[in-house]
């Protein structure tokens, strides 16, 4: 009796042991490492050296910089990129025959998966001096400076995000049942109306997951605030590469990804609650 | 409407374009245009740094993408016959992984093994004269990691799409349960296994953060051309990155069918 449930205990448990090895040795116990180092001290030549201490979280502010700009760039990148995303993903799922949807929508997504650092190296060259201002010039609007300012990181921000923005609002809006806008017109809305209160709150879990996709890999970003912030504008990442391949400060540089990761979990946390738990309310009301 | 999606198109592949006329230029200037050669692409593949660079992250993506696709369908089939809090916390692992940025993974996997490898190294030299290190084994493990927990969100998706009755029927025929898996259920999880094969290899391919941390002396053609955008670019780069481009353009939309297709046979 007890030997087949055994049996079939023993099979599930050696389907997930493989997997199970490398979220314990590549997932759990390095980040265990970074929280012990976090309390560290560092190594005279650099490195971790033993302790017990806070200095390196109340340090925290010797980058508080970086904290800063990725803290309002990477949200109000995430803002804008669902703003310009939208209308696309609006076209392409309502507007486009749909023989042609699939295709035009993988042509969206496709630059996301070719080379990051070429596409945004191509970025610098038509966003420095001798590309897009120096067009700007030429029609007389002169002295504009794009390149290693926020502004550039924001253009960054969208170019690079907006295939993974797309896709998610998209399918939420090819689901939306085309009867509910014609109801909408029918009861004597106008089309702003009928986009603001039926179109919009019926797409908000698209625009929720997107933004939530770019978010997190804004907030962990390297090479974008790198390229177009070129130093000037630059991320809790920039801040890491620094901290652990540059000035070998590794307790220090453990106690800030220790605080990006704390960050990040909060901020999912809450956005799972409420954004979430909201748009399944009034997706339940209108059902 | 139209417009704007046009405009789109136009914002997304400007780069891109730039980067493929780039690798055509004859002259050396990037913003400079001085007629179409193909010489940047002789001198790339003949570039011995260029075509190492290029070969071990090949052996990195293949080797990633078989073993997270393997890895990963195993723990998706092993997720589905679990249960209560062992569940919950498999699934909680899963998430974390997908969630820490690749730039966390990157740092603590690399003072995490450094730390280790500095503690063992002097023993395995005074036993064997042997040493171990960072390189490209690291970034294969901790590709691996990340896209284990995509294949198994892949996978388990279509496994609970599933059609039911189907293992049923085959069981009611008398088959074992590793032919019922075989003809039955390995068939119709294929497609998501093999869009999870393509994802990971192009994740593995294109990832050059969690490389940069822990390649260790090794170097991959993202980390090669990292340094050499550093160093002022020359179109060799531009015309490896044509080639890469259109080889990923290729993957993404064979990974696109195939789940499309994938889809429908789920379906009849």
């Amino acid at each position: 009796m007890t030997a087949a449930p055994a049996r079939s205990r023993a099979v599930t448990a050696l389907l997930v042991a493989p997997a199970g090895v490398f979220f314990m040795f590549l997932l759990i116990v390095p980040l265990m490492v970074v929280l012990v180092f976090s309390f560290g001290e560092r190594a005279p030549a650099g490195g971790y050296s033993p302790a017990f201490t806070f200095d390196n979280y109340l340090n925290l502010a010797a980058r508080g910089k970086a904290f800063v700009n990725t803290l309002t760039l990477a949200p109000l990148a995430t803002l804008l990129t669902a703003i310009f995303a939208f209308p696309m993903a609006y076209f392409l799922a309502v507007k486009v025959d749909p023989k042609w949807r699939v295709t035009l929508l993988v042509l969206v997504m496709a630059p996301f998966w070719t080379s990051q650092l070429l596409r945004y190296y191509a970025w610098i060259m038509l966003l420095g001096g001798k590309g897009i201002p120096s067009w700007l010039a030429w029609v007389g609007i002169e002295d504009v400076r794009i390149i290693n300012t926020p502004w550039a990181v924001l253009i960054g921000a969208v170019y690079g995000f907006l295939p993974l923005m797309v896709p998610p609002i998209y399918v939420s809006l090819e689901k939306l049942d085309k009867r509910l806008l014609e109801a909408s017109a029918d009861l004597g809305a106008t089309p702003i109306r009928t986009f603001f209160q039926v179109t919009l709150p019926l797409a908000l879990p698209g625009v929720a997951t997107g933004s939530m996709l770019v978010f997190i890999l804004l907030m962990g970003d390297y090479i974008l605030p790198q390229y177009l912030g070129g130093g000037k504008v630059f991320f809790i990442g920039n801040a890491l590469v620094d901290l652990f391949l540059q000035s070998r400060n590794w307790p220090f540089g453990a106690a800030v990804s220790v605080t990006l990761v704390a960050i990040m979990f909060v901020t999912i946390y809450f956005y799972m609650r409420f954004v979430l738990g909201k748009t399944d309310a009034r997706r339940a009301a209108l059902v | 409407m139209r417009l704007y999606a046009i405009l789109i198109y136009i914002f997304l592949y400007a780069p891109i374009a730039f980067i493929v006329g780039g690798s055509f230029n004859a002259g050396k200037q990037a913003m400079i245009w001085q007629g179409f050669s193909l010489e940047w692409y002789g001198k790339a593949f003949s570039n011995p740094l260029i075509t190492e660079a290029l070969a071990t992250s090949l052996m990195i993506a293949l080797t990633t993408a078989a073993l997270s696709a393997i890895i990963g369908t195993l723990a998706a089939l092993g997720l589905e016959r679990m249960s209560g809090w062992m569940r919950n916390a498999f699934d909680a692992l899963i998430y974390i992984a997908i969630l820490v940025p690749g730039i966390v993974i990157g740092i603590s996997t690399l003072i995490a093994f450094v730390s280790f490898f500095d503690m063992i190294n002097p023993y395995l030299i005074s036993a064997w004269n042997i040493r171990i290190e960072m390189g490209a084994w690291m970034v294969i493990a901790a590709h691996v990691l990340f896209n284990i927990a995509v294949v198994a969100l892949l996978v388990r998706a279509r496994l609970q799409g599933m059609d039911r009755s189907l293992v049923e029927a085959s069981e009611d025929l008398y088959a074992t349960p590793l032919g019922t898996f075989r003809q039955v259920v390995l068939p119709l999880l294929a497609p998501s296994i093999l869009a999870g094969f393509l994802l990971a290899f192009t994740f593995s391919f294109e990832d050059f953060i969690i490389a940069y941390f822990v390649a260790g002396p090794d170097v991959t053609l993202p980390i090669y051309v990292f340094s050499s955008i550093r160093r002022g670019i020359t179109p060799e780069i531009n015309a490896v990155g044509t080639v890469v481009l259109m080889t990923s353009l290729v993957l993404l939309v064979l990974a696109q069918v195939i789940l499309q297709r994938g889809s429908r046979t789920l379906k009849t």
